[in-house]
């Protein structure tokens, strides 16, 4: 047994059928399912392959969600899932867990560079809900 | 004002005037960065330096036994030298002065011309010329190629002598007694450090330095050092008759000013050694001056100690920067941990003035020896402190502002446990008083940096003031006057958490106890704004593992955990993870070793030693941590909390059972110690160690809590630390048996968790103590507080709940959901983590090796679909 029999199977989501809420990023060929919402612990994140870029997707401590480049610009590792999720001064953000720094979850602009160059790229993200209610 | 008028200037080819230094030692270091501080554009320097490596730490010399490398000691910052255009000549001393042409010779025969002359010479180690003083195995002890002869020496050695009881002589047989030796302390006054203490502060020092197992012998001189026929010393005789086998011999009987240059040369000089400055440190050549332990100052001493030194550096940099400066006596206050005993001695320490009383506490049962030296009006002359120095901070100050005490001296003096607690502050200090006399710094000073220069924190002020930036002693009573003095400017010092909370750590963790919080959610609700961020919530998360709330990746306390905590694992440079198993006492079978090696070839892991005697295993991906913690927990592993603000290890050296010194089994009292606290969450990182004798090998005085075995118990030290700021650990009791070190270590533990702030070690914590050791030992020993009870329950509940999270994670498929490369891709590794092999070992790939990018930020390609909604 490994340690990821009990994941996902990445092919899931809406159009197979399993239903319940799913969390949707935009893609080239449209919306491209990544997890159920209740995959994501609120607060936290996790990675995601779209399109063979890295994304890193959150839940903040409601439903709302947030996907942004997983590449953590100031060390150059993939990292960015793996930070804490929290706010400053009342903006969404997460702490790269590497060197520290902050980064809005809404703009991927870094919160503690002056530089605007530095930045997370920004994903589209939907939560869609019971869509195999629909297929069905 | 009058000054003398400045050297003329011959001014060099680039028309700056040429500065000469001969001696490249703690002050001359100090005169250097004094003199750039200030702006040395003006001067082209040359710096003649007679040993063979640039200005080192000769305060903390006798740390080199203790394992700081000589770099380390170093007291030259990286590039000051090349930055300043400062011209070190290393190994080649001045040889002469030629006053009439203002030049020096070097040994090596070259010759500087000088505008200005600056001597810091320093001074060198006094031999009583007796019989036999030059045999091989004797030393003197200044600097650092003494101590490497030392240290070669003493291999083959059982005995050493020390001729000298003062300062640096007990220093010196602290050393030989670390290295093994039987150690004696030979010294001609009655007592020992006769300078400093009086009677009965020798008296309480020499009891409890024979406790240590060192043999003094006072009011005895060496007569004469028998020499073997091999040319080496052999034996001692002294002057009451004794005779001692030796195989080593130090002498630190005195050092003596080295004038000799400035003699040859025809300065004025002291009777009695010294060069003589006057007050702006000025020889009788008015191009040269003298500065530190060879000047003789214009209130006719020679001070040998290094704060007077450095304002001496100060006042010539002033000089010769056009400013002025004067040097007219320093306060030779001293406070010292000698073999771990405190002393201190300030002011009028003998009681000499006219008319003076001493009030005195003297408890030879605890070695302790308190006096205060007073006027009829109360006003605080001098003192000497023995066995516990915990006031010296607030005494000394007291003393050199020249005030009314704010309290009867006896009150004072009183131990808090002989029921008279009083707790004067720092607020009982006038402005004038000094707080640092490193840089001259008054308490007014302090105050003013914080109201009128805007300064809001500690690093503030010390930037502004430059109080605490030399020795560092008085840093402690520098924040609580910078604290009482915001706090009295209603800046409520932010002692808030951060912007979530206004409580500080500890106020949280009551809150939490007492209100029986077990969410996160509940407490920011209820006590905070906002959701949270990375200092609340692992400090939070931290809170309540401590309180034992079950495992740290349940529900919602997984979204508090930093992510070393979030995956059980330290994250590295790469993206990858380290992994380490717990070794306790660093004991390990050899099968233990060799499931270790297998797990790390099959997983193609890189293996270390860690410094906490266990091995590391760096490399891992996020999905395979299950895989390797399966087999390292079936084959009997736990968690090593490597990743945790927690117990780290505790580290033994092999103890009794198999080392011919040891007297206590130190790996069984080190294993216990690690099984009891394993897993113990806590403000920041513990780590601990147990040493088998006084020798120390485990180097348990450089943790968090430190236990060395006696012949009938165990020691115990805390608030040690190693790392960026070391410290060493205080005894906080001696020979205890194994039940009452369980209960006080476990009482520290969990008082230093209820109450320090986040990320604060247990050296900060203990160090800003308010009533210091005193009070620790009050409220963990004494119960003081009444909080005992609830301290060992607390301890209780966690040695009871403990279990190991890596078992209870591969035991449950919902914990184990978090460990995948991809959420919508589990088992794609993370093509980003890549390693290139070296030294027949994996490394991470650097960019431009194994197909990473060549540059990181902001220049890898984003994603073709990526949309900035701002
Ligand atoms: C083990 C030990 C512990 C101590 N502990 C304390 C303490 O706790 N507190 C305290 O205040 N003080 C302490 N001291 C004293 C303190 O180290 C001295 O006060 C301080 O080092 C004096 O600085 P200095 O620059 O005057 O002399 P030094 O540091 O001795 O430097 C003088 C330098 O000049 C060099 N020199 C001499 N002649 C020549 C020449 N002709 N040409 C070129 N170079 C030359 C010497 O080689 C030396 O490197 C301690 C000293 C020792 C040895
Ligand atoms: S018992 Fe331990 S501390 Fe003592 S000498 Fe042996 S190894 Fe060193
Ligand atoms: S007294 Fe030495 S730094 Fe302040």
């Amino acid at each position: 047994m490994t340690a990821y029999d009990t994941a996902y199977d990445p092919a899931y989501g809406a159009a197979d059928g399993i239903g319940g809420t799913v969390v949707e990023i935009a893609s080239a060929d449209g919306w491209t399912p990544v997890c159920r919402l209740d995959d994501l612990i609120p607060g936290r994140g996790v990675a995601a392959l779209v399109d063979g870029a890295q994304v890193a997707v959150f839940r903040g401590l409601g439903d709302e969600v947030y996907a942004v480049g997983n590449l953590d610009p100031f060390s150059g590792a993939y990292v960015i899932s793996r930070g804490i999720v929290g706010s400053r001064g009342g903006v969404p953000m997460v702490m790269s867990p590497m060197y520290k720094e902050a980064f809005d979850l809404r703009t991927g602009l870094c919160l503690d560079a002056d530089d605007e160059a530095v930045a997370l790229p920004v994903y589209q993200v939907r939560v869609q809900t019971a869509v195999a209610a629909e297929v069905g | 004002m009058i000054k003398s008028s400045s050297p003329s200037p011959e001014p060099v080819a680039d028309g700056r005037k040429r500065l000469v230094l001969v001696g490249h030692g703690m002050v001359g270091q100090r005169f250097l960065e004094a003199l750039v501080e200030r702006g040395a554009a003006d001067w082209q320097v040359t710096v003649l330096c007679e040993e063979p490596r640039a200005a080192y730490d000769r305060v903390h010399l006798t740390s080199y036994f203790s394992g700081t490398s000589a770099d380390e000691l170093s007291m030259v910052p990286a590039g000051f030298l090349d930055e300043h255009g400062i011209d070190l000549r290393l190994g080649d001393p001045a040889a002469a002065i030629d006053r009439a042409a203002r030049t020096v010779t070097g040994r090596s025969g070259e010759v500087f011309g000088y505008d200005a002359l600056v001597l810091a010479t320093g001074s060198y180690p006094f031999v009583p010329p007796v019989p036999g003083h030059d045999a091989d195995g004797c030393f003197v002890y200044r600097t650092i190629e003494d101590l490497e002869a030392i240290e070669e020496w003493a291999k083959g050695a059982r005995t050493g002598a020390v001729v000298g009881g003062g300062l640096l002589g007990l220093e010196a047989a602290g050393a030989l007694k670390a290295m093994g030796l039987d150690t004696h302390v030979v010294e001609f006054a009655p007592r020992l450090m006769a300078i400093q203490v009086d009677e009965g502060g020798g008296a309480a020092l020499r009891r409890k330095i024979e406790e240590l197992g060192v043999t003094v012998h006072a009011g005895a001189g060496t007569q004469e050092i028998g020499v073997g026929a091999d040319g080496r010393a052999a034996t001692m005789a002294l002057s009451n008759g004794e005779t001692l086998d030796v195989d080593l011999v130090i002498f630190s009987a005195g050092v003596r000013p080295r004038d000799q240059l400035a003699r040859e040369s025809g300065l004025d000089v002291g009777e009695r050694g010294g060069i003589a400055v006057d007050e702006n440190c000025r020889t009788s050549d008015p191009s040269i001056w003298a500065i530190g332990e060879c000047a003789l100052a214009s209130d006719g001493r020679v001070y040998g100690l290094v704060a007077p030194g450095y304002q001496m550096a100060e006042t010539v940099a002033h000089e010769l920067t056009g400013g002025s400066g004067s040097f007219t006596g320093a306060d030779t206050s001293t406070k010292l941990k000698l073999l771990g005993v405190d002393v201190a001695s300030f002011g009028d320490a003998h009681g000499t003035s006219e008319g003076c009383l001493e009030v005195v506490y003297s408890n030879s049962r605890e070695g302790v020896y308190k006096k205060l030296v007073v006027t009829a009006e109360g006003v605080l002359l001098g003192g000497v402190l023995v066995g516990d120095a915990g006031s010296y901070d607030l005494l000394r100050p007291l003393c050199l502002s020249g005030a009314v005490l704010p309290a009867p001296p006896e009150q004072l003096v009183l131990p808090e446990s002989a029921g008279a607690p009083i707790a004067i502050g720092a607020s009982a200090l006038p402005d004038d008083a000094l707080v640092c006399s490193c840089h001259n710094v008054t308490k007014g000073k302090i105050r003013a940096a914080v109201n009128d220069e805007g300064c809001a924190d500690v690093p503030a002020v010390k930037k502004c003031t430059r109080a605490g930036t030399g020795c560092g002693s008085c840093v402690k009573m520098l924040t609580t006057i910078v604290q009482d003095e915001l706090a009295a400017n209603g800046v409520e010092v932010a002692k808030g958490l951060c912007e979530h909370f206004e409580h500080t750590r500890a106020e949280l963790f009551e809150i939490v106890q007492v209100r029986g919080i077990t969410s996160f959610r509940r407490l920011i609700e209820e006590h905070g704004t906002g959701s949270g961020c990375d200092i609340c919530k692992p400090a939070v998360a931290s809170i309540l593992a401590s309180l034992a709330n079950g495992h740290i990746l349940d529900g919602e306390q997984a979204s508090l955990q930093d992510t070393n905590d979030h995956f059980l694992a330290n994250l590295q440079r790469n993206g990858s993870y380290s992994v380490v198993p717990r070794i306790p006492g660093g004991e390990i079978t050899p099968e233990g070793l060799i499931v270790i090696g297998e797990i790390a070839r099959d997983f193609g892991l890189y293996t270390k030693i860690t410094g906490g005697q266990r091995i590391d295993m760096f490399g891992a991906s996020v999905d395979q941590l299950p895989l390797i913690w399966k087999r390292l927990v079936d084959a009997g592993f736990e968690s090593g909390h490597a990743y945790g603000k927690a117990l780290r290890t505790v580290k033994s050296c092999v103890g009794e059972t198999w080392c011919r010194y040891g007297v206590q089994d130190s790996v069984g009292m080190a294993i216990e110690l690690e099984l009891r606290y394993r897993g113990l969450r806590s403000p920041h990182k513990l780590k601990s160690a147990v040493s088998g004798c006084a020798r120390e090998c485990a180097e348990a005085q450089s943790k968090d809590f430190g236990v060395i075995a006696t012949s009938t118990g165990w020691n115990l030290y805390v608030g040690g630390n190693g790392g960026m700021t070391p410290r060493h650990a205080d005894l906080l009791a001696a020979d205890l048996d194994r039940e009452t070190l369980l209960r006080t270590i476990d009482r520290f533990l969990m008082f230093y968790i209820r109450t320090a702030d986040r990320l604060e070690r247990t050296a900060p914590w203990v160090e800003r103590m308010e009533g210091g050791l005193d009070h620790l030992r009050a409220v963990i020993m004494d119960d003081s507080l009444g909080i005992c009870d609830d301290l060992d329950e607390l301890m209780q509940r966690h040695v009871e709940t403990y279990e190991d999270e890596w078992r209870a994670t591969i035991e449950d498929p919902e914990r184990l959901r978090r460990f995948v490369s991809f959420v919508n891709a589990p088992g794609t590794p993370d093509p980003t983590v890549t390693f290139v092999p070296e030294r027949d070992q994996i490394r991470p790939a650097k960019p431009g090796e194994e197909g990473l990018p060549l540059a990181t930020a902001g220049l890898i390609a984003g994603p073709t679909l990526e949309v900035r909604t701002s």
